[in-house]
């Protein structure tokens, strides 16, 4: 699939990619900057999704909050953080993009101005409520701070989840903010893509003059954590509100976009795509030791793990569970997939990449994957080689992937209900999470 | 040249946009065959509306109507579950059940080349799913299974005893899932019955949206499902919309949940039905309310006060009186807080504080200078083409609704709000910690 795009680098090192797409009179403005919670120090964690928050609250020369002037365009806009990169977008009618573009380049350059100890305390709090709300109050929502806490050291920059710790955000000081936006928000660290109804011209234009005048920012050193292999099998267990005990097993996998990714997104497919995938047939369908099983390669830019969820039906146990996925991972280590399933699984794949590009804008739409690319790789035309690496893959190569990154080396998590740690897998060791 | 910081720049004239023409062909068995054309990205998609939700429901047998949704992907024809699958995935179909209240919404993207075959796929499900006892009971398993996990879910437990404290014994009363009891009392020749009553052809919509023709689009849904003959019963079950609805009554309902970090809020009443005149100015108000980020309620509660991560209220839209909510999860030592600014908030806007001119415009502008975004998919095209379906629309529905909401006043706002928002007639429910969120009783 064709997405033409045109790309030029301002002398302020900020990239501008701009794709025409007129089939509806709407434009995508989506603004990636190269910072995430990888970038965060032990003891401060939480703190760049924090910081996301600050950027809606107002800048220098609109000191108010940021949604309103777009909503009142019509606009619809967003943002999220996750361990690599931090996103903002707007999706804007045709007529308002030069809006969205002014109050995107005031908060890249002008936000600490109007920054205030109110407006951290206040999102702080908000902040606080996003945490207990999808993490504290949610079953199993411990998990995924289990699971990221054992799979890598203490000072790996991926030994914490993006929400952070409540007290490293309870102890996070407004200095914190200011050194941050300093040191990352910058145009040299920052990418725009702008997708939809606009020309290339009118779109460069428009970018020159709101960004064009902003002082680069300094280089941002990127992240080289160490490498720590994990040591054969880690066993933990939480316990937590929930009726159902549920296993979570994680694996060290390749980086996004690094040899074996796309093998391994379509292992996972293979496994547990559907209904017809091999764990949720064996696992629901025929045996049904388990009530729901998902299987993902999540991809990020230093590193990946790969993981396998299933949660136990009443009166069966995690061993059992545990027991009948090794026999499907033996299968596609021994034999791999065979061509049908790999015909299936690579249509999937083709079907999902599609749909993610239905949209100009928001998460995931041609915009985001315009800035991804562009991003991780240095290639924001990446679409039709990204799709290659899927089509490219054979069996063999699936088998292969498999027996390298899926072997005894893994974290096994066991979640089980209050006071049943019998539950869990032998030798679990309880762990600590709030 | 440098920007001008001064000021923010005004829009433009507004874009030229217009909603994608709908044409309609009636098949011989009476399934409806509605299309548009949408052709930016190779993707198809096809939405089959099947007027049987879980408001058609037996008294005695809540979840009929998804269960019986639920297995129309376990094998159909002469396919088992895991055939029909396989070849789904073959086509990079992805498909999507929905049961809601008032209708079973079935949805299909594919790729543009597997149109025929997907249309096909999805045809013999509608028709002739096999609703086998084995699949029923390994179906009816999972489902019991998830009820038991929502029991720790918050937000399902609320959902749950609001819906049921807003509607009693009325078809709307329940959550589609159903309970235990009633899942576990359920033959499977039921979900036969249910099928062959409720999903006749005569009441179903197939609308399609992808590349090429209008012409070629209908065909396709025509070959595939011109002939489903159904054989309805002579029992097709009320209108749920006729049914009368208990009278709202102020109540508080705290569902314990010890040491809990939140509390799961829901707050409202019985609302207006999907045919109510007062729909435009309905959605409108709920705009400036609760119903986006900068809204009243969301800005007080959020951005003010810091107690949640976010709040919203929404009128429900229904064939019959849908509900009007308000949802958040709030931290627990500000529940009370929260639940007194909710009230009084809901108060204002129809007494000391009404809608301002201001508000008005702020609240209307995704409706209509942000309408043209909500249509950029076929999936999108598709879901709004339903709801012609599903509501008996005008034809000219969608090219009417953006000059209804710019003649709207803020008097009609107000007007609104006191007649379809009764702060003295509160269902307000609580799953929380009590004690810690300061709750007596």
């Amino acid at each position: 699939m064709q997405i033409p795009f045109t790309h030029q680098t301002l002398a302020n090192g900020l990239d501008v990619i701009v794709h025409e797409d007129r089939d509806c009179p709407i434009v995508a403005v989506n603004l990636w900057y190269h910072v995430g919670s990888k970038n965060e120090q032990p003891g401060r964690t939480g703190f760049a999704h924090l910081f996301e928050h600050l950027m809606f609250e107002g800048s220098q020369h609109y000191d108010s909050g940021f949604f309103r002037p777009l909503q009142e365009v019509g606009g619809s806009l967003n943002g999220s953080t996750n361990a690599d990169r931090t996103n903002y977008w707007e999706v804007v009618p045709s007529n308002a993009l030069e809006l969205a573009l002014w109050m995107e380049s005031d908060r890249m350059g002008y936000l600490l101005p109007a920054l205030t100890e109110a407006k951290f305390e206040n999102q702080r709090n908000v902040v606080l409520n996003e945490r207990r709300q999808n993490y504290e109050n949610r079953p199993y929502g411990f998990a995924g701070m289990s699971l990221v806490a054992a799979l890598y050291p203490p000072d790996h920059p991926y030994h914490w989840m993006t929400i952070g710790a409540a007290e490293d955000l309870k102890a996070a000081r407004l200095d914190d903010v200011r050194e941050f936006f300093q040191a990352y928000y910058r145009p040299r660290n920052a990418s725009l893509a702008l997708a939809g109804d606009i020309t290339a011209e009118q779109a460069f234009a428009l970018a020159h003059e709101y960004f064009g005048d902003l002082e680069p920012g300094p280089e941002v050193p990127p992240v080289h954590p160490r490498r720590t292999p994990l040591q054969g099998e880690t066993r933990i267990l939480l316990e937590d509100r929930v009726e159902l005990p549920r296993l979570y097993l994680a694996w060290h996998s390749p980086a996004l976009f690094a040899a074996d990714d796309a093998e391994l997104d379509l292992v996972a497919e293979v496994l547990a795509g559907g209904k017809t995938s091999r764990l949720y047939r064996s696992l629901v369908y025929d045996q049904r030791v388990a009530t729901e099983v998902a299987a993902s390669q999540g991809s990020r830019e230093l590193g990946s793990f790969f993981q396998i969820v299933a949660t136990a039906a009443p009166g069966r146990t995690l061993a059992e569970v545990e027991q009948s996925v090794a026999t499907e991972l033996a299968g596609i280590r021994g034999d791999g997939p065979s061509p049908a399933e790999l015909e299936r699984c690579l249509a999937q794949a083709e079907a999902h990449f599609l749909h993610r590009l239905q949209t100009v804008g928001g998460f995931g739409g041609k915009s985001d994957q315009l800035n991804a690319y562009n991003v991780y790789l240095g290639t924001p035309g990446y679409f039709d080689e990204d799709l290659a690496r899927y089509r490219r893959a054979q069996p063999e190569d699936l088998r292969r992937a498999a027996n390298t990154w899926l072997g005894p080396a893994r974290v096994a998590l066991s979640v089980v209900p209050r006071g049943r740690k019998e539950l869990a897998l032998e030798g679990s060791r309880p762990v600590d999470v709030s | 040249m440098p920007a001008d910081r001064s000021r923010l720049p005004r829009p433009g004239p507004e874009p030229a946009w217009a909603f994608p023409e709908i044409r309609r062909r009636r098949l011989s068995n009476g399934v409806d065959a509605w299309t548009a054309v949408h052709g930016e990205v190779p993707l198809f998609s096809v939405l089959v509306v099947v007027r049987a939700g879980a408001a058609y429901d037996p008294a005695d047998r809540p979840g009929l109507a998804a269960i019986t949704g639920d297995l129309l992907d376990e094998g159909c024809g002469e396919l088992d579950a895991l055939a029909l699958h396989e070849a789904l995935g073959r086509l990079g179909a992805q498909l999507d059940t929905e049961v809601g209240a008032d209708a079973t919404l079935v949805g299909l993207t594919t790729l543009e080349r597997s149109q025929a075959p997907a249309m096909a796929l999805l045809a013999k499900m509608l028709a002739s799913p096999r609703l086998e006892t084995a699949d029923f009971e390994r179906v009816r398993d999972l489902r019991l299974n998830r009820l038991l996990q929502l029991r720790d879910m918050p937000p399902a437990v609320a959902e749950r005893v609001f819906t049921e404290r807003l509607y009693g014994a009325h078809p709307y009363g329940h959550l589609p899932i159903g309970t235990e009891e009633s899942l576990r009392a359920m033959d499977p020749e039921a979900l036969r019955a249910f099928h062959r009553e409720m999903y006749d052809p005569a009441r179903v919509t197939v609308i399609a949206v992808g590349d090429g023709s209008h012409e070629a689009l209908a065909d396709t849904i025509e070959i595939a499902f011109g002939g489903w003959q159904g054989e309805p019963g002579d029992h097709v079950q009320p209108d749920p919309a006729t049914l009368p609805i208990p009278p709202a009554e102020a109540d508080l309902v705290v569902v314990p949940r010890e040491a809990a970090p939140q509390s799961e809020l829901r707050i409202g009443h019985v609302g207006a039905a999907r045919s109510s005149s007062d729909y435009h100015a309905l959605v409108t108000l709920n705009l400036v309310l609760g119903g986006q980020f900068v809204s009243r309620i969301n800005s007080n509660l959020r951005e003010r006060k810091g107690y949640t991560y976010g709040a919203r209220t929404s009128f429900e839209f229904r064939r019959g009186r849908g509900p009007f909510v308000l949802h958040a999860s709030v931290q627990s030592d500000a529940t009370a807080d929260a639940v007194r600014e909710v009230i009084s908030e809901f108060q204002a806007i129809r007494d000391d504080r009404p809608v301002t001119q201001e508000e008005l415009e702020l609240g209307r502008a995704p409706l209509t200078r942000g309408y043209p975004r909500g249509f950029e998919t076929a999936e999108q095209i598709a879901r709004a083409i339903a709801q012609i379906a599903l509501y008996d629309l005008a034809d000219d529905y969608f090219t009417t609704f953006v000059p209804k909401v710019l003649a709207l006043t803020p008097e009609d706002l107000t007007r609104a709000a006191v007649k379809h928002i009764d702060p003295e007639r509160l269902a307000i429910v609580i799953v929380g910690d009590g004690k810690a969120a300061g709750l007596k009783g």
